[in-house]
């Protein structure tokens, strides 16, 4: 597919004029660096750039699919309707709901799966790596199918492996309600993704110089002491980055919200939001405001994680 | 360390496999069940049986289930042939040369890896009506590019800085052609890193589900993750569970087998464009 973005008119249009007075090298290496980086900077402003302007203005439209005839100019008015909407906030906090818990606790229990992997026997060390990483490579669909089976009502055996708990029976329906349903949604979320947080984690804990946890053990601080005072401090960045992508990767969630609920109950989320207005009620106009709404939450969270705890995403990107 | 906390790190540890592989192995143990025995309320099928397998395979679902197989297969893999393709060039330059951009790319990449699917998705519902490309491979595998062309710039540009590069000049001075030197230095350094990102790029593509669900509406294109969540919108069957369950462990076997062969790899692709000291 990259015919479609012949590589010389990328490099061309990216190549910045080169200044006056550069030996022929420097200038012969820029346009190399270009030449062969051009053709995928251009295919990722084709990707993403591109759909997204044409989000925008049609945004700005009153336009259905279904009366494609009938597409008139409405400035802002979408935006309005959104935001003036009960379901919008609703999609909206039940998204932020979802991110904090499971952005939270996978973080905790991330977090203890590191600390359980930097100090495994070395014979255990990559079984546990395998096992780890299968969670984080599986399909969401497949994840999502597995903990809805294992809660429903017919094919689960939660609700008889669990009777002994007050409040659980047979017929403890687990997807009839708001808070159940979001309760399984959440773990399968987690289940799914601690293991990427905790695998940043392991490669941030792994940096912490050890003479650092000696010294601090030798001048009689206890275990828990030397984690907060030591080993988090050090290992800020590597936090950061981690709740950074799983912020940003929990506020897009969708799939297990259509496996397993399809947004039943109050469980709707702003990516399910925008994906009925356009795709199944055809509602391209109010649909790709919902769409520009969220891209520009996903922005500000960005914006405020960079600025607000000051994420060095030099470090995200693997410069020195 | 002493006996006991050695005792308790294992334990941990075993904690922790079982936490990885519980809900894995529940729905290998579901698609052993037969129709009367997935109400059974227990954990493991009381007569394990092929049904299921055979309901996917040559059954009435196979129609379903093996065209979204195949075209899972072919776009994933051109998906990440082709973006592994483009991101070895800027990685290459990345790593290697000095040019003004360096960092536009990579922020670009980092900024479109983060970027919510579904506001890609709606315009490109609309396009892709109009220009014909609704409901086709190359309709799949140019969004999927977005998935998977940043982490590959983003993965390879981390392997290729830790190259050293010198080798090529070395072997160059030793007597080797160019080409030699590329050929018998370069390549066989460059090619885990290359490896490596292809698997990540991979399993990215093949996790897809809103792009496959959104801009498909036959078996043409439809991936297996899309066929899976709209199984059960199709009353077909009397209860999809069973087939749904075999049709998820066939997908999750090459991840698996990726898995288990390539771990030590995928670990330090997935850590080392990420955190970086």
């Amino acid at each position: 597919m990259t015919t479609t973005v012949p590589p010389s008119v990328g490099a061309a249009a990216d190549t910045p004029a080169t200044p006056p007075g550069l030996s022929d090298r420097v200038r012969a290496e820029r346009r190399l660096g270009w030449m062969l980086a051009g053709p995928a900077f251009a295919v990722m402003l084709l990707v993403t750039a591109y759909p997204i302007v044409q989000a925008v203005y049609d945004s700005l439209f009153s336009y259905r699919l279904t009366d494609p005839g009938n597409s008139s100019f409405v400035g802002l008015e979408n935006y309005w309707v959104v935001l003036t909407d009960a379901l919008w906030w609703q999609s909206f906090g039940v998204t932020a709901l979802i991110t904090v818990i499971t952005v939270a606790v996978e973080l905790v229990l991330g977090f203890a799966l590191a600390l359980v992997m930097l100090k495994a026997l070395k014979g255990l060390r990559p079984i546990l790596r395998a096992a780890i990483l299968l969670p984080y490579a599986i399909i969401t669909v497949v994840s999502a199918f597995a903990w809805q089976f294992a809660f429903d009502l017919t094919s689960g055996f939660v609700n008889s492996w669990f009777a002994w708990v007050p409040g659980i029976s047979a017929d403890t329906d687990w997807f009839g309600g708001f808070g159940s349903s979001l309760l399984v949604i959440c773990l399968a979320e987690i289940w799914k993704t601690t293991p990427f947080i905790s695998l940043l984690l392991l490669a941030g804990l792994a940096q912490v110089p050890d003479v650092l946890q000696e010294a601090a053990q030798v001048d009689g601080a206890t275990w828990w002491q030397r984690m907060w005072k030591v080993t988090i401090p050090n290992m800020k960045a590597a936090i950061m980055v981690a709740l950074l992508f799983r912020t940003l990767d929990a506020f897009r969630v969708f799939d297990s919200v259509f496996i397993m609920t399809a947004g039943a109950n109050g469980t709707e989320t702003v990516s399910f939001l925008a994906y009925r207005q356009t795709i199944a009620r055809l509602e391209i106009g109010l649909g790709s405001a919902v769409s520009v709404l969220l891209f520009l939450s996903v922005v500000l969270i960005a914006f405020g994680f960079i600025k607000g705890f000051k994420v060095d995403l030099s470090q995200a990107r693997g410069e020195k | 360390m002493s006996r006991r906390t050695r005792t308790w790190w294992i334990v941990a540890g075993i904690a922790i496999i079982l936490y990885a592989l519980f809900p894995i192995a529940w729905i290998v143990s579901l698609s052993f069940k037969s129709p009367a025995d997935i109400a059974n309320g227990q954990f493991l099928p009381t007569v394990p049986t092929w049904e299921n397998y055979a309901l996917i395979i040559s059954g009435d679902a196979s129609e379903l289930f093996l065209p979204a197989l195949l075209n899972s297969f072919g776009i994933c893999l051109i998906a990440t042939a082709l973006s592994c393709l483009l991101a070895m060039f800027a990685a290459y330059a990345i790593a290697r040369l000095d040019f003004p951009g360096k960092r536009l790319i990579l922020s670009t990449a980092l900024a479109v890896a983060i970027f919510p699917v579904i506001s890609i998705v709606t315009p490109l519902f609309n396009l892709w009506r109009q220009i014909g490309l609704y409901d086709t491979w190359p309709g799949l595998i140019i969004p999927y590019l977005s998935l998977t062309l940043p982490i590959s710039i983003w993965t390879m540009s981390a392997f290729f800085r830790e190259i050293p590069w010198e080798m090529e000049q070395a072997a160059q001075v030793d007597g080797a052609t160019t080409w030699q030197a590329f050929r018998k230095v370069i390549v066989p350094l460059a090619a885990p890193g290359v490896f490596t990102t292809a698997i990540i790029a991979f399993f990215l593509a093949w996790n897809d589900f809103i792009y496959g669900i959104s801009l498909t509406s036959t078996g043409a294109a439809r991936p297996v993750p899309a066929a899976l969540g709209l199984f059960s919108g199709a009353s077909q069957f009397e209860d999809p569970t069973g087939a749904i369950a075999a049709a998820a462990v066939v997908v999750t076997i090459p991840v698996i087998v990726l898995v288990l062969f390539f771990q030590r790899r995928i670990v330090a692709g997935l850590t080392n464009g990420a955190v970086k000291g």
